[in-house]
């Protein structure tokens, strides 16, 4: 499912770990329109739950992550500003 | 149109820092915003770079991105790593026990929020302090050198002890009611632990147990190091989290690693550093290397990797040698360590 999104923004976070990753994510939606989807690509596996955990605090909303060689591509919607 | 007021709450996602937070937003009904500053010294942060797991076997999650989606409270990470290195080095008000200079930080981190309070328009600061909880920055007479020093007198709102302290300024303007909160001193946390009950707050983090810069081992290694260098920086700073470190007879720093995940982290600094390295087994980072020093580079490693003839490779200035070396003997190795190993493995 998460093959039919196509991300508005992509952000490589990779080599770096808890929790800069979500910093980078918070500050990259901040600079998007409403409605708009960020890809973050990291290799922390933090981020499994730390991404999903970070949109149920903002409110915003969480479409889904996947592995591919060691890499987690986690998706987000901007639902709010 | 009237301005809804909304507060700012530095949060660390213990369990004082949750308390406040949900006494403001809950109980009170104030709009807030948690804000949790990445210092680059959270224990937690660096057992997931090494791939440390929890006792349960899970990845550690960040205390305070867990504790805001459990409370359901808009949270922001701001890392300030870069210039937490200078609070560090130089606190105007000192050190605690180890090297943390608690007070500083505190004044450092309020000083931060203020910046945001006065740019994004908030009309206070929250904070899970406790009065007494802690001696280098929670007495009555270290809040008000805090709030002096911030030039936030009277904005700082301190729901867990608020009863025990003056009246603050949204008390004064009724945006918070001063009965609604609490009258918390001390070290004890059984009001706290209550309080947590009453409210389902989860909480795992020790008080105050996630900050390097309240390790003993950490601090060892940081006065040795300062002692050697006029300064410091992150570089150094990171390096002392991990792996064995010693200090060689003609001043060179070796920094070994002694599973995995410390390889996978030291091998990040091979290209700003010399080091040495013996194939599947162990890196070293090398710090203001000293070449009279290489032959007992090159027979540590021998020692730790297998405590037998070792090929060691040393690249030094990107130039590459290799050596065969004999294990050094442990009462020698023992004489260089600096400190003791770190606790976190």
């Amino acid at each position: 499912m998460l093959d039919d999104i196509k991300a508005d923004v992509e952000h490589n976070v990779c080599g770096t770990y808890c929790p800069i990753p979500i910093s980078e994510l918070s500050n990259q939606m901040k600079k998007m329109q409403i409605g708009q989807v960020i890809e973050l690509i990291a290799d922390d596996p933090g981020v499994v739950e730390d991404v999903p955990a970070w949109c149920k605090a903002t409110g915003q909303e969480f479409l889904g992550i996947y592995e591919e060689d060691g890499e987690f591509h986690a998706f987000v919607k901007k639902v709010k500003d | 149109m009237s301005h809804k007021p909304k507060a700012l709450v530095l949060f660390s996602g213990g369990l004082d820092s949750q308390l406040a937070a949900v006494n403001i937003s809950k109980v009170q009904g104030i709009e807030v915003k948690l804000i949790h500053f990445y210092t680059g010294f959270c224990i937690t942060e660096h057992k997931r770079r090494l791939g440390i797991p929890n006792k349960d076997g899970k990845i550690p999650q960040n205390p305070a991105l867990k504790a805001a989606a459990h409370l359901e409270l808009p949270i922001e990470i701001i890392d300030i790593s870069q210039e937490y290195i200078n609070v560090i080095l130089n606190p105007k008000f000192g050190y605690g026990k180890n090297v943390n200079p608690c007070l500083d930080c505190r004044i450092f981190m309020l000083l931060k929020l203020k910046e945001i309070m006065e740019k994004e328009n908030y009309d206070f600061i929250v904070t899970g302090e406790v009065l007494g909880q802690r001696p280098m920055s929670q007495t009555k007479h270290k809040l008000f050198i805090i709030e002096k020093e911030t030039g936030l007198k009277g904005l700082i709102v301190r729901p867990l002890s608020a009863k025990l302290l003056p009246k603050t300024i949204p008390e004064e303007k009724d945006l918070i009611k001063r009965e609604l909160m609490w009258d918390i001193s001390g070290r004890s946390r059984k009001k706290q632990i209550n309080l947590a009950k009453t409210y389902n707050i989860n909480y795992e983090q020790p008080s105050g147990g996630c900050c390097y810069l309240t390790d003993e081992h950490f601090a060892v290694k940081f006065r040795e190091e300062l002692s050697f260098k006029k300064s410091l920086n992150w570089d150094d700073l990171s390096l002392m989290t991990v792996g064995r470190h010693l200090r060689l007879p003609n001043g060179t720093k070796m920094i070994i690693s002694r599973n995995e995940g410390e390889t996978k982290f030291l091998s990040g600094f091979k290209n700003r550093f010399d080091w040495a390295y013996v194939e599947n087994k162990a890196i070293a980072i090398l710090k203001d290397l000293n070449e009279e020093d290489i032959d007992y580079i090159a027979r540590i490693m021998a020692r730790y990797c297998g405590n037998k003839p070792t090929y060691v490779d040393i690249s030094i200035d990107k130039n590459m040698i290799k050596k065969i070396a004999e294990p050094l003997e442990d009462d020698i190795i023992n004489s260089l360590k600096v400190g003791v190993e770190s606790h976190v493995r």
